[in-house]
């Protein structure tokens, strides 16, 4: 079986975010595989446990080879990386993605339920449709059996469990496995594996459909009126008295 | 012309539906609901309420709900009806469908608006990048749009005051190839968590799932929902139903109040814009007090009992 993962590089859950100038700005912020991603390249390596034919996709800036070197040094086999820093919109995205998997070939694809930079959930859907394949949104069990997959993966008002031929864009999220810690040895052989660069001239692409306006951290001032609980009936009638004559939200 | 696919339980709209209809009366008069699933008849008259016209699919393929089967039915609507806009309800339904539709389309895709605003010739909207600690204003100008509404951010539409026309729309669909094994559907007798104006969450600091009773005894004593961070519900202790965070539920309630809850970024995500945000943790120097207006340091144990007690004398 032929998988493709789908990976980025986004600020770590805990990294400071700053905007300046109506951008936002990355120096200094702790950059890492997205997370999301992440239960991806592991699933790929419980399925292919040899780590064969298993690639690794990224669309994105010079700074995503260290997410790639993370996928790599965490089994797989090689990587694609398309190099732009442009804002990409996920329809561009997915454009360039569906020439890549038809190369390719693959049974699944893995891409992150969503994305710790744009928040967006819509990649792995968009793909699909690019490729004409069904998806599994939000995956958090999966079985294979020869070409078809048994899947259970959460939907609005709970879960649900799915059967469907691969091939499949299926988008991994927390629950779905526990991704591995790199060895010290597989850090070392990744730095060998192969990484193709590619730009996005060789995609017949040009520029996106959506224009980014503005970035800026909107963070709301908060009272930070905080109450000893030493006494916790006195400290309950004052936080309860608050809610309803302050913030009158009671 | 705004198309809105309608979110509907096949008795009546979802809330998510009526913003949809604020969110597009903001861009446009001209309105169109389309109404997808064999129970969607059923809604119509409720819908023509509110827009000038509403189109009835009732195709069978349209049941159970497949996103490749929903995008290729509304892209049909869309270019026979030439719409400029299509707007989609920022669900997990509706954020798996819409970038197939904007594929099928070669449309832009604005994703999950919390503003929206009509340009020349385009829309401009305003989304949460970086895990919500970022707004991020973006806009696309194209003959077609597709969007996605963030549910809770924008207000409920009121009806006209006269009724719009009803169409019934044949439309040529592929049937779906997924097959729906199971389904296990996740019901609360409490207020739905998005739709509450106060959220009590209680996080892995509850303890065990038992305690999770000085939750829900609070929340009934305010007509509250109930909520709970991933690591509350990763150990089994409550439904994912009531999941807030990252990869849960996003809720703007007036007043969040969380037990037990560190703070972490992926939770802070999913409620981080709570009109109040209030705090009880044992450890002083947990993140959440950093976004909290109000917050008790103490043992969630006693002080949770205490708030019930004098919330139930407030409200007698």
């Amino acid at each position: 079986m032929k998988i493709l993962c789908l990976i980025r590089q986004v600020p770590d859950a805990e990294a400071r975010v700053k905007a300046q100038n109506g951008r936002v700005d990355l120096e200094g912020a702790t950059l890492a595989l997205d997370g999301m991603d992440e239960y991806g390249v592991e699933q790929a390596l419980r399925i292919n446990t040899d780590g064969a034919n298993t690639v690794a996709v990224a669309l994105g800036g010079a700074r995503f080879e260290d997410a790639i070197r993370r996928a790599l040094a965490m089994g797989l086999e090689r990587a694609i990386h398309v190099e732009s820093t442009e804002y990409l919109d996920v329809v561009t995205q997915a454009n360039i993605l569906a020439k890549i998997v038809n190369d390719e070939q693959p049974d699944i694809v893995f891409c992150g339920g969503q994305h710790a930079d744009t928040d967006s959930q819509a990649l792995g859907a968009a793909l699909a449709e690019a490729l004409g394949w069904n998806q599994i949104t939000w995956t958090t069990a999966l079985g294979i059996k020869n070409s078809s997959v048994e899947a259970t993966h959460d939907v609005d008002d709970g879960k649900e469990q799915l059967e469907l031929q691969l091939p499949a864009v299926i988008t991994t999220q927390q629950g779905l496995n526990e991704p591995r810690y790199p060895t010290l040895p597989n850090i070392m052989k990744a730095k060998k594996k192969e990484i193709r660069k590619a730009s996005l001239s060789d995609y017949g692409i040009t520029g996106g459909k959506v224009r980014v306006v503005n970035q800026e951290i909107q963070a709301k001032q908060r009272l930070n009126k905080l109450i000893d609980g030493k006494d916790p009936a006195a400290a309950a009638e004052e936080l309860i008295k608050l809610l309803h004559n302050e913030a009158k939200v009671i | 012309m705004i198309l809105i696919l309608a979110e509907h339980d096949g008795t009546k709209l979802k809330k998510t539906t009526l913003e949809m209809i604020s969110a597009a009366r903001g861009l446009n008069p001209e309105i169109t609901i389309a109404l997808f699933g064999k129970d969607a008849g059923n809604v119509a008259e409720e819908a023509a309420k509110y827009v000038g016209q509403v189109l009835v699919v009732e195709d069978p393929n349209l049941e159970p709900y497949d996103a490749r089967v929903y995008s290729q039915a509304l892209q049909q609507i869309t270019e026979q009806a030439e719409a400029s806009v299509v707007l989609v309800a920022g669900t997990r339904a509706g954020r798996e469908l819409a970038p197939r539709l904007a594929v099928r389309l070669d449309a832009p895709y604005l994703e999950d608006a919390v503003k929206l605003e009509g340009i020349e010739g385009g829309l401009r909207i305003a989304h949460y990048a970086f895990l919500a600690r970022v707004t991020e204003t973006l806009e696309a100008q194209a003959a077609v749009i597709v969007a996605t509404v963030k549910p809770n951010t924008q207000p409920a539409a009121a009806p006209n005051s006269s009724d719009g026309e009803i169409f019934e729309a044949e439309l040529e669909l592929t049937a779906s190839s997924i097959k729906v094994l199971g389904r296990t559907q996740e019901k609360t007798a409490r207020v739905a968590l998005t739709e509450a104006n106060v959220v009590v969450t209680g996080g892995r600091g509850m303890g065990s799932p038992e305690n999770f009773k000085l939750v829900e005894d609070l929340a009934d004593v305010l007509g509250a929902g109930v909520g709970a961070t991933r690591a509350a519900v990763d150990a089994g202790w409550r439904p994912y139903a009531e999941q807030v965070g990252q990869t849960g539920k996003t809720v703007q309630p007036n007043a969040y109040i969380c037990a037990g809850v560190s703070g972490a970024v992926q939770h802070l995500s999913g409620m981080g814009k709570s009109k109040y945000i209030v705090a009880i943790n044992k450890d002083p120097e947990a993140p959440i007090f950093k976004v909290a207006d109000y917050g008790i340091i103490g043992d969630l144990n006693v002080i949770l009992p205490a708030l019930t007690a004098a919330a139930k004398r407030l409200k007698d």
